[in-house]
């Protein structure tokens, strides 16, 4: 418990109060708080070499360069991958994503081949295939959840052709919080020629990832969950993909040499960041992906199995609540709920508990394909980060008992 | 029948008497569940309010130089206001309602206390009820 104070401490954002009372903060797996450690990398940045990269020979340049540069050799080995240059920053998964779409289309997608992606996915790992699709006349299949919200696996087989390219499943999906078998999903993908990528935004916070041990073809994720400053983000990709793979954006250090008559292309990973990059937000994954740790690997760990416990016992105890992602195996769930309650609509819950001081989402949660699949027009979601206490998931279940029934009237 | 400011002052009245936002919601979720029925077939499409994050049903006819406004929401605060609404402006000539600045609205202070996207909502509701008028003048 003292730890678990100690800790908490470092997020400043976690002793502010709302309407008077203490803030509740349950939307981490739409942005997650940021430690102090971060934010004073930010301000050092800002402060001490906010310089462009690479190119000039200034000492402010080679200092950004160094933060910048030192941080890909951090999520390198945070991930386990094999070599440096398979680590390309993004503005976040989202970026992650649209990128691989665009430049693994290019390469190896052509008209009448296959793309899968989950009933589960995020509208950013659904959107950017389908627009690959469109514009390449590939084929778009979807693999279905059941009514627990588990992927049909046992679907996969027949779903998958000699013209299927890519699997594109989410680590953990961000309504059902279930941890979905990626290691078995891209033994089956590889076993059929096919590659895979997958969506961690929600698994690099809850997860110890390892993408040798995954095997899978890129692992994308965004800072902000994970404690970075926002509009940073990761591509891991498989250094023999990436490097068959054309340039998705021109222009700053992407290339080798400008000619009129043709240009080339700098080497991985500088291929795939053009632009300036986020020079000040892209080293605070440093101290994130250190607190991520810290976090994980800390005796705090025990306190979100109590969270995760309570809080099913609690919903599952309310017959008017329906949870979305359910497992009789509580290590493949992580503590982020999705439900809805009878008679109740999300958004005027998420209205009343704003006003006990709790952050909660509402809505469709960028997954309308997934509403749609359980017949819903929107859930309330709560998700925990390893920074909330059980003390604060009392306080929820006691705050929803009291919504549910002012709205009953 | 009141004057439609005698009406408005009414509303703003009532709803300060609730130094909680808490009961401010319950004061409208009390309203909401009060308001009267609305057909099921006028659910359609063209009576939907856009901008809303829930969805919200406006209908209006007229009636003796007269527009008489029904609404439903599948959320019941938000119900609660459009209630308020239409209790304000329900059965008021077209031109009363298009000449109104709505101001009213600001000194309950729902659109700092709502969400972005819920306030949102609550200009298209507005937005919309003006519109009608404005066609009917």
């Amino acid at each position: 418990m003292m730890q678990l104070e100690k800790i908490r401490q470092e997020f400043p954002a976690l002793g502010e109060q709302v309407y008077g009372k203490p803030l509740v903060y349950l939307d981490n797996a739409a942005t997650s708080q940021r430690p102090l450690s971060v934010i004073r990398k930010w301000t050092e940045l800002s402060t001490k070499c906010n310089a462009n990269l690479h190119r000039a020979v200034h000492r402010l340049a080679e200092l950004a360069t160094a933060e910048y540069e030192s941080t890909r050799d951090c999520v390198r080995e945070y991930l386990n991958a094999e070599y440096r240059e398979e680590i390309v920053f993004t503005s976040g998964a989202t970026a992650s994503v649209n990128l691989v779409a665009f430049s693994f289309g290019e390469a190896f997608v052509h008209a009448g081949d296959e793309i899968i992606v989950t009933e589960a996915e995020h509208h950013s790992d659904i959107v950017p295939w389908q627009m690959l699709c469109e514009r390449k006349g590939a084929v778009l299949k979807v693999l279905p959840v059941d009514d627990r919200g588990q992927l049909r696996l046992d679907l996969l087989p027949g779903l998958l052709t000699d013209r299927t390219r890519l699997l594109c499943v989410a680590h953990i999906s961000n309504v059902l919080g279930l941890v979905n078998p990626v290691r078995e999903i891209v033994r089956t993908c590889h076993a059929a020629g096919c590659r895979v990528l997958v969506d961690g935004a929600q698994g690099i916070v809850h997860e110890r990832v390892d993408v040798r041990e995954l095997d899978c073809d890129f692992y994308v994720f965004s800072g902000h969950k994970v404690y970075a400053a926002p509009g940073t983000g990761v591509l891991y990709g498989r250094r023999e993909l990436l490097e068959q793979m054309p340039p998705y954006m021109g222009g700053g250090e992407m290339i080798g040499t400008v000619r009129w008559t043709g240009t080339t292309y700098a080497p991985l990973p500088q291929k795939f960041e053009a632009g300036t990059q986020n020079l000040s937000g892209t080293p605070t994954l440093r101290p994130a992906l250190e607190m991520a740790a810290t976090m994980r690997d800390s005796g705090i760990q025990a306190e979100q199995e109590k969270i995760k416990s309570f809080i099913i016992n609690k919903l599952e105890e309310n017959k008017k609540v329906r949870l979305f992602g359910v497992s009789q195996d509580l290590s493949q769930k992580v503590p982020l709920f999705s439900f809805s309650v009878e008679h109740c609509h999300h958004e005027d819950l998420a209205l009343i508990l704003d006003k006990m001081g709790i952050a909660s989402r509402s809505g469709q949660m960028c997954a309308e394909p997934l509403m749609d699949r359980f017949g819903v027009t929107g859930m309330l979601r709560v998700s925990f980060a390893p920074y909330n206490t059980l003390e604060e998931a009392e306080y929820l279940i006691k705050s929803l008992e009291r919504a549910i029934k002012m709205l009953e009237g | 029948m009141k004057t439609l400011q005698e009406a408005q002052s009414e509303v703003v009245e009532e709803f300060s008497m609730y130094d909680e936002w808490l009961d401010k919601y319950e004061y409208l979720i009390d309203l909401g569940h009060n308001l009267e029925p609305f057909p099921e077939e006028l659910k359609t499409e063209d009576r939907l309010i856009k901008g809303c994050q829930s969805r919200v049903w406006l209908d209006a006819s007229v009636e003796n130089g007269r527009i008489h406004f029904r609404a439903d929401s599948d959320a019941i605060i938000t119900k609660g206001i459009i209630s308020l609404l239409i209790g304000v402006y329900s059965g008021r000539t077209a031109r009363e309602i298009a000449a109104d600045d709505f101001s009213f609205v600001e000194q309950l202070g729902l659109r700092e206390n709502l969400s972005p996207t819920r306030a949102n909502g609550l200009a298209s509701m507005i937005a919309t009820i003006r519109e009608t008028a404005r066609q009917h003048c």
